[in-house]
């Protein structure tokens, strides 16, 4: 097969991902997330109303006069279905759904209502906390994982793509407003694992061929390594973006988020394991030393 | 690594056939209990409410302050020491001593073998934490004597629980501790929990107590609100009877009146002393209090001794069967809150089904047919252990009758999509081999063997990621990390053994063909 050269490219590519980088924490710092019910605390239904005359500002009409703090109202999937998210929760109450339908249906007909969720203030805190520590405790187990498994040079160039898919992904949910829910969070941490394989798999590579050819400059070596695991990288990325692209027009509308994020993830992911971690050995000046050396010891 | 014995051949086809049986059984029926377990299904696809409860402490911890200052008093009467000054604030005692007994105080609170402050060896703790200052003391309870108090009126509580759920006779209902203050309960095929969740929030305190006489509030009595909202009496604290003295209750017609009422009946303790005040209470009132709210107060028209009597007051039927059934299942320790509430209706738990299976089918047949379009033969063998990964996949989440969810649902779309890579890395390096190994055998032999590492690293990663999410995740999100994690497993031992049994087979007859791969 014809050889790719990759490496041509590291700096503007590496210029591309900090520019990426940048702009995403500057969206994460001044923009922030668009926090769901699970960490915001709240009240989310999503409902069917049998007429597709009921429409979002009719919806948010009667639900603002209710005095239910911030309504949100949008359309999810067909034209009947809804979404409305509001601050007050009252889980309490055995009566606050009921009476909230009630006067829904006295303004708009009839309405189902299809999922209640209800997330009081002091779950909702820990819920962040425990997704802010399941994220971290991931980053740390696979940093602890790859510096077992490789040198601290492959090590770095992992974690450094592992930050860059997990904060590009975050900063494109926070420039398009998208929803974080406790599914982005199981989606953000099967980034974390499929980044990180993408990555062992091609530093596997560059390893073996550090220890086969001396002569041959870590630059060159890269790019060699990139392409000889490049078919199986597309085959992977290619079979698993199928299944999420599946999931994500098939699947319903409450895996779309998920399998967004993880469609975001996959490709980040792929481009990280070439782009970010094969240029941070580069400039680490890895070489057949860098292995020689430990397996000495 | 292409040498298979006929023992291992045996194990791996009979292993694979046994748990591919369980998922079969998911959609056969059986009448042995073993042989017809079928999946779970999580409250988000078959519907449900999930409701998380915690307890408030802070009445309980008062209520129990009260009662030791009680037994303290006594204690300290009993061994000829002034005690003055009680008082209960910020969930502490205080009280101040004669500064002379100082000494003496202390050692009786604070040695091990302390009757009043109970020692416990295991846990190198009181049961309160003493804090002394001059003649002054403050007594508050340990961390530990906190989490023994906070457990046992967990426990208490969640028996309540249990008794009402099941008397509301929801079909299966799953209740469980969380942590040492919250009760999780979950209701599939529930799609209004409004009723539940109005039994669950009463604590259901009865008393029976009589309205004071003479209407000014003095020492011995309080002012109660009656549940309309729009009267009060003053009534006296002493309490006649409570809820612990039922034995049954239910809703019953009065026949003279014509309405609803509870009739209920006491036990024997409970019938003496009813009997003994209403004989001599004939021409009082009883206010008959629910939480603090007065139902109803009555006058004795006569004394009560048959242990029977009813509740009246402005009752319909549900209210009333509502009121003996939290009568019947007895009051709650404290009061509960809840603080989640999740719940989804049966068709949109049946939509997500449906949404569910088409996507993993349309997943499934775009993978397959893009491993058939690039590896022709050796499609169909990854393919086939694709397969049987699913077979395997499923049927391990029926045998342990794990549940299945959603997100779980999209686990296993997504273990279909990432299970190729293993076998996608075995080909492409056999492939490599065979650039520079005239020998077929020797050439596939060493693909798998130099593919091992990476594809053990690539799968621990993926694996490490499903475990913290198991052991973070809640509910749904636990339902995707076992399929995650399950799903790694299957994958693992499709490709080494399945895959690879059939790889050799082929290889070791068509070694002398040209371009096997």
């Amino acid at each position: 097969m014809k050889t790719i050269y990759f490496n041509k490219f590291y700096k503007s590519f590496n210029i591309l991902s900090g520019i990426l980088i940048i702009s995403s924490l500057v969206f994460l710092v001044f923009k922030g997330l668009n926090f769901g019910v699970d960490f915001k605390g709240g009240t989310l239904i999503e409902l069917r109303t049998n007429k597709s005359s009921a429409n979002i500002t009719k919806i948010r009409d009667s639900f603002n006069q209710m005095n239910l703090g911030d309504v949100s109202v949008k359309n999810f999937g067909n034209e009947t279905d809804f979404v409305v998210k509001f601050e007050k929760q009252n889980s309490n109450d055995p009566k606050f759904i009921e009476e909230i339908k009630t006067k829904l249906s006295n303004s708009i007909g009839t309405v189902d209502f299809r999922r209640v969720e209800n997330v009081g203030p002091k779950v909702s805190a820990e819920l962040l906390r425990s997704g802010v520590i399941a994220i971290a405790l991931s980053l740390a187990a696979m940093l602890l994982y790859i510096w077992v498994r490789f040198e601290w040079q492959f090590s770095l160039g992992a974690i450094l793509a592992l930050f860059h898919d997990v904060i590009i992904t975050l900063g494109v949910f926070s420039v398009f407003s998208l929803e974080i829910n406790l599914s982005i969070v199981a989606a953000v941490l099967t980034i974390v694992g499929y980044s990180m394989n993408d990555t062992v798999v091609i530093f596997d590579r560059v390893r073996e061929n550090l220890r086969k050819y001396a002569n041959v400059k870590i630059f060159e070596l890269t790019n060699i390594s990139i392409n000889e695991t490049l078919s199986r990288t597309i085959i992977t990325s290619v079979t698993t973006l199928l299944a999420l692209l599946s999931i994500f027009i098939f699947g319903g509308e409450i895996l779309k988020g998920f399998s967004l994020a993880m469609i975001l993830g996959v490709i980040f992911g792929t481009y990280s394991s070439i782009y970010i971690a094969n240029p941070v050995l580069v400039s680490l000046k890895v070489s057949q030393r860098t292995i020689v050396k430990e397996e000495k010891e | 690594m292409l040498y298979f014995s006929k023992l291992r051949v045996f194990s791996v086809l009979i292993f694979t056939l046994i748990i591919s049986y369980f998922t079969i059984s998911n959609f056969t029926k059986v009448d042995d209990e073993f042989f017809s377990k079928n999946i779970k299904l999580g409250l988000d696809l078959q519907g449900g409410s999930y409701l998380l409860l915690e307890i408030d402490n802070n009445p309980v911890i008062v209520q129990r302050l009260q009662s030791k200052v009680l037994e303290l008093k006594k204690f300290f009467k009993d061994k000829n020491i002034k005690i003055r000054n009680f008082s209960i604030k910020d969930q502490s005692i205080f009280f101040d001593v004669n500064i002379t007994k100082k000494e003496e105080v202390l050692s009786l609170l604070d040695d091990d073998k302390s009757e009043i402050n109970t020692y416990f060896q295991q846990f190198k703790s009181h049961e309160f934490d003493i804090e002394n200052e001059d003649n002054s003391f403050k007594l508050t309870y340990s961390d530990y004597g906190l989490v023994l108090l906070k457990n046992s009126s967990l426990d208490q509580a969640i028996e309540t629980v249990r008794r009402r759920v099941d008397e509301v006779g929801t079909n299966e209902p799953n209740i469980l501790k969380r942590g040492n203050d919250r009760i999780l309960v979950e209701l599939p095929g529930l799609d209004d929990p409004g009723r539940i969740k109005s039994l669950l929030g009463k604590t259901a305190n009865l008393t029976f107590q009589f309205v004071a006489t003479n209407q000014e509030q003095s020492f011995g009595t309080e002012l109660l609100q009656y549940e309309s909202g729009d009267r009060e009496a003053i009534v006296s604290k002493r309490i006649i009877i409570s809820g612990d003295n039922l034995v049954d209750a239910k809703p019953t017609m009065n026949n003279q009146t014509n309405q609803t009422v509870v009739s209920f009946s006491l036990d024997r303790v409970g019938a003496r002393k009813f009997g003994k005040a209403t004989s001599s209470g004939v021409g009082k009132s009883l206010a008959i209090i629910l939480d603090g709210k007065i139902i109803s107060s009555p006058t004795v028209q006569e004394p009560i001794v048959g242990g029977n009597g009813q509740i009246s007051g402005d009752f319909t039927f549900q209210s009333a069967t509502d009121l003996a059934l939290l009568l019947r299942s007895g009051a709650l320790p404290a009061p509960l809150n809840i603080i989640e509430e999740r719940t989804v209706g049966p068709d949109l738990g049946k939509d997500s089904i449906n949404a569910g299976i088409m996507s993993l089918i349309i997943g499934f047949i775009l993978v397959v047919a893009f491993m058939f379009y690039k590896y022709r033969f050796f499609g169909l063998i990854a393919n086939l252990a694709l397969i049987s990964n699913l077979f395997l996949l499923v049927g391990i989440l029926t045998l342990f009758e794990a549940t299945l969810t959603l997100p779980g649902i999209a686990g296993i779309i997504l273990t279909v999509g990432m299970a190729v890579d293993a076998n996608v890395l075995i080909f492409e390096r056999i492939k490599e081999e065979l650039k520079n190994e005239n020998n077929s055998i020797i050439a596939f032999d060493s693909g798998y063997t130099k593919s091992r590492t990476t594809i053990l690293d690539a799968n621990i990663t993926t694996l490490i990621a499903a475990v913290i999410l198991f052991f973070m995740g809640s509910g749904p999100i636990k339902g995707f990390s076992i399929t995650l994690g399950i799903g790694i497993l299957t994958t693992l031992f499709s490709v080494y053994f399945i895959a690879r049994l059939i790889t050799a087979f082929y290889v070791i007859k068509n070694k002398h063909k040209e371009k096997l791969i």
